[in-house]
């Protein structure tokens, strides 16, 4: 209990940036609560009442008074706000070349799924150094994924893939909490972050026995082959396949480029961008969004699949889309 | 009280006999119908004083019970299913049935007549049907409660509230629903009120800036709980007909719940705040013997407040999906908040130059609000700011900001509010030792409880918390040893301020030698209020400046 730390770790690229902003914001909070403070017993002891303090020439109201009450905030909330904008952009777009790494929250647990093909439960492994892309999503309610070492929280909602991205620059485990109430063991789920040197990342990933976490014997097969095998098992493959005789849209070299879709009027035709919300909406919502020049005949796959086989999917239809990658 | 046990203490009292109407609308009737079918303002806001009261002393055991179990990191007291019940029955009736009732319905119903020198609100009728919507919500919030409890929060967020929990989350939604009637028809009220019933030369810039508070909150409370309405009778929907609105396995979307719970639940904020601002407007002039600074300045600062409070509900959900820019719109303009609260703070504190300060109790409680207030409103830029919020969203710097603003600020002015005008309600006096000794427990508990949970909130705590890490255990150690002697300072006034009903000292009518028209009637004040209506000449806030040396 008296082993306790007074401020968090900093574990991740853009912790020093948000400590930075508030340290400035607590001096300015400091400086104006002692100001306030100064004045507030200053006055209460010299013009308490039947003390000989001079009181004349008081005043009850001051225009150039009330103007620096206005002014002299305004400049210092107006800066505050664009210091702490700037850094929120920065935590907000992820670097292009970020590593995916997809997340699946439930009553009560993190899941967690690498492309490579390891998975595990309330722990996510991360190599030093290179900054990691979250995307996320949950099979039920609402739950929040927080690493406050890396001061990084994103909501993880059903029905929807939200994403949250930071660079660990600091080997250790840190807590990982679920910040948004979401039940009865809201308090217990979670666990820790583990940063590792890329090298022991690289052996954590291939499962071997040493590795820290320890790993099943089987081969570890890369979410993508996962995924291509449940392409099959789900028969997409009998109307998007090579070889199919059912007229639906290749998917080949789709993902991350531009696809052409009838609008809502029915005879216009859009683009969009294959991104990660595109591929989903395809499988859950078919019907709202149809490629250009083919019929709305493919059924929603929302109750077929679970949260994780379709991220499998996603994984296989980017495994086989554009090679540059476009988020 | 008895008229025989009242003669014989005004005998006691002697010469104070005089001060001490025999009549008055303490006196005036004794039947309990008289009390549950009083249509006087001042009856009703006695009516509300009770039932705040005793919600308060319920939520408070919440909140009791929660501090013990975090004593230690693991869950020993309670059970996990225990205590989400308990932080969510402590936030709903906090929140519903204590805090946004509080100094509008008691207070405010009690002194916003007077103050402008009217003999009652617009619409009695109307007032006491306030009451009793207040009392049907808060009877289902109970109901609620003892079948079992709310385990969602008192946000209900979804959709956890509307397919997940399998609580009492019907019944309590009603409650809450039920009792944001009451708020709509007090604020009408009181906005009918001050636009046709003031006394002749009260003009809009002679009212005292508690009545401007009154208004300003008025308007939230009637554009804004309609609001809250809707949104639970949607989750209501969602939850009993399966009809798809916030849930996405049924075609829903969470974050529209989000959206419309805080277009209602940012400016309940400012119901909060606001009618705490107006007491303290009338308590530190009156015990600076000052006019206050700025009254103009004061008086649109919070109708600026009020407005913009409608403007930045979205900085509730900077990391809950909603979009960068979303986020970086609603940030900007809740630094603009932080402007006219500047003022109203600045002005405060100028208010007490060149005047004559005494410590009284209640100015003791106005000069801890400003000092509470201040560290809530600075933490409050803190959150506003995205890049800081993103990180202690969600956790005890959170739970510490707000308290410091609804604790810290509104129960501190209500409590002053209550101390300074305590001697117009009943006639009679507190024990002004007792009173100090009060103000100051309550201060520095409110800090120890609540200082700790700022540095648990940066080290990342989580808020509805049942369990936590070991490392966390000395800050929450030290809120829970804060909370008691909170909880000292709480439980006190209710003694003193009952006792002093029968063995206070009479206080004659204006025993601060306020200003106000209020001060101007006897000591408790007669069922009409005014034996003629006043004619106002004057401003508000005329004390006269001590005579000092001149240099």
């Amino acid at each position: 209990m008296w082993d306790f730390p007074l401020f968090p770790e900093r574990a991740s690229t853009i912790a020093g940036r948000v400590d930075n902003v508030f340290f400035v914001l607590m001096a300015i909070s400091v400086f104006f609560t002692v100001l306030i403070g100064f004045f507030v017993i200053f006055f209460a002891i010299r013009y308490r009442k039947g003390s000989q303090a001079d009181r004349s020439h008081a005043f009850s109201t001051n225009l150039k008074l009330e103007a620096a009450w206005i002014g002299v905030p305004l400049v210092i909330v107006l800066g505050i706000f664009a210091m702490g904008t700037q850094v929120f952009v920065q935590m907000f777009i992820p670097p292009k070349d970020a590593t995916p790494i997809y997340v699946v929250g439930k009553q009560w647990m993190w899941k967690v799924q690498h492309p490579q093909g390891r998975s595990e439960i309330n722990e996510i492994h991360l190599p030093l150094g290179r900054p990691v892309r979250l995307i996320m999503t949950s099979q039920d309610v609402i739950h929040s994924f927080y690493i406050p070492a890396f001061r990084m929280k994103q909501d993880v909602l059903p029905g929807r893939l939200t994403s949250e991205w930071f660079q660990p620059n600091k080997v250790g485990r840190y807590h990982l909490f679920c910040a948004e109430y979401c039940g009865t063991e809201h308090s217990k789920m979670g666990g820790w972050a583990v940063v590792m040197e890329p090298t022991d990342f690289e052996k954590w990933l291939k499962g071997s026995p040493n590795g820290s976490g320890g790993g099943s014997s089987d081969a570890i097969q890369s979410m993508a082959t996962t995924g291509g095998r449940l392409f099959e098992k789900y028969h997409c493959t009998g109307c998007h396949g090579t070889n199919s005789q059912f007229q639906a849209p290749k998917l080949d070299g789709v993902y991350g480029g531009q696809v052409p879709i009838m609008a809502a009027n029915g005879k216009d035709v859009e683009f969009v961008t294959a991104d990660d919300r595109y591929i989903r909406d395809s499988i859950l919502l078919p019907k709202s969004q149809v490629v250009a020049g083919y019929n709305p005949v493919m059924p929603s796959y929302k109750d077929v699949l679970k949260e994780e086989e379709l991220l499998q999917i996603m994984e296989y239809i980017k495994s086989i889309g554009r090679k540059e990658g476009a988020r | 009280m008895s008229i025989a046990e009242e003669t014989r203490t005004q005998t006691q009292q002697g010469v104070a006999t005089s001060t001490y109407p025999k009549s008055n609308y303490l006196t005036s009737e004794h039947t309990v119908a008289s009390w549950l079918l009083t249509t006087d303002h001042k009856r009703i806001g006695i009516l509300y004083m009770i039932s705040i009261t005793f919600f308060f002393f319920i939520g408070g055991s919440a909140a009791t019970l929660m501090r013990l179990e975090l004593m230690t990191p693991r869950g020993d007291l309670l059970r996990s299913d225990l205590y989400n019940r308990m932080f969510t029955l402590h936030g709903i009736v906090m929140v519903f049935f204590f805090l946004v009732p509080a100094i509008p319905a008691v207070l405010g119903n009690f002194f916003l007549p007077m103050m402008i020198g009217a003999r009652d609100l617009a619409f009695p009728r109307i007032n006491l049907l306030s009451w009793y919507i207040y009392i049907a919500g808060g009877l289902f919030a109970l109901a609620a409660i003892l079948w079992g409890g709310v385990d969602t929060g008192w946000t209900f967020y979804t959709p956890y509230s509307s397919m997940y929990s399998n609580t009492n989350v019907l019944l309590a939604a009603t409650g809450v629903f039920i009792a944001g009637f009451s708020s709509i028809l007090t604020g009408l009220n009181f906005i009918v009120t001050v636009h046709k019933m003031r006394a002749p030369g009260m003009t809009w810039f002679r009212m005292p800036l508690f009545v401007w508070a009154m208004y300003a909150t008025s308007i939230i409370m009637i554009l804004g709980t309609p609001v809250l309405a809707i949104t639970l009778f949607l989750l209501a929907l969602e939850r009993v007909m399966r009809v798809g609105i916030f849930d996405p396995a049924l075609g829903g979307d969470p974050i529209l719940f989000q959206h419309l719970f805080w277009f209602y639940s940012h400016p309940a904020v400012y119901i909060m705040i606001i009618p705490g601002f107006g007491v303290v407007n009338e308590i530190v002039p009156c015990f600076s013997r000052r006019k206050i600074f700025g009254y103009r300045f004061m008086a649109v600062a919070m109708m600026a407040i009020a407005i913009l409070g409608f403007l930045v509900w979205g900085h509730h959900m900077f990391v809950s999906g909603q979009s960068m820019y979303a986020g970086i719109v609603f940030s900007i303009i809740s630094f603009l908040i932080g402007v006219p609260t500047a003022i109203k703070v600045f002005n405060w504190v100028t208010t007490l130059y060149k005047g004559s300060v005494s410590a009284d109790t209640p100015m003791l409680y106005a000069l801890g609000f400003i000092g509470l207030f201040l560290i809530g409103g600075l933490t409050g830029l803190m959150l506003s700011t995205l890049a800081v919020d993103v990180h202690v969203h969600d956790t005890y710097f959170v739970v510490a900001h707000f308290h410091y603003i609804m604790v810290g600020g509104q129960v501190m002015a209500y409590l002053g509010g209550i101390h300074f005008w305590w001697p117009k309600i009943t006639g009679r006096m507190y024990p002004e030792i007792w009173g100090k000794l009060s103000a100051l427990l309550v201060f520095v508990g409110f800090n120890l409880t609540f200082f700790p949970q700022f540095v648990l909130g940066y080290l990342g705590m989580p808020r509805r918390y049942h369990e936590y890490p070991a490392e966390f255990q000395v800050f929450n150690v030290l809120s829970s040893a804060g909370a008691s002697i909170l909880a000292v300072g709480y439980v006190l006034p209710l003694v003193y301020l009952l006792l002093s009903l029968k063995y206070g000292k009479i206080a004659g009518p204006n025993p601060w030698g306020a200003t106000g028209l209020e001060w101007q009637t006897p000591s408790p004040p007669t069922t009409h209020n005014f034996e003629e209506t006043p004619i106002v000449t004057e401003d508000p806030y005329e004390y006269e400046i001590q005579e000092g040396p001149s240099v």
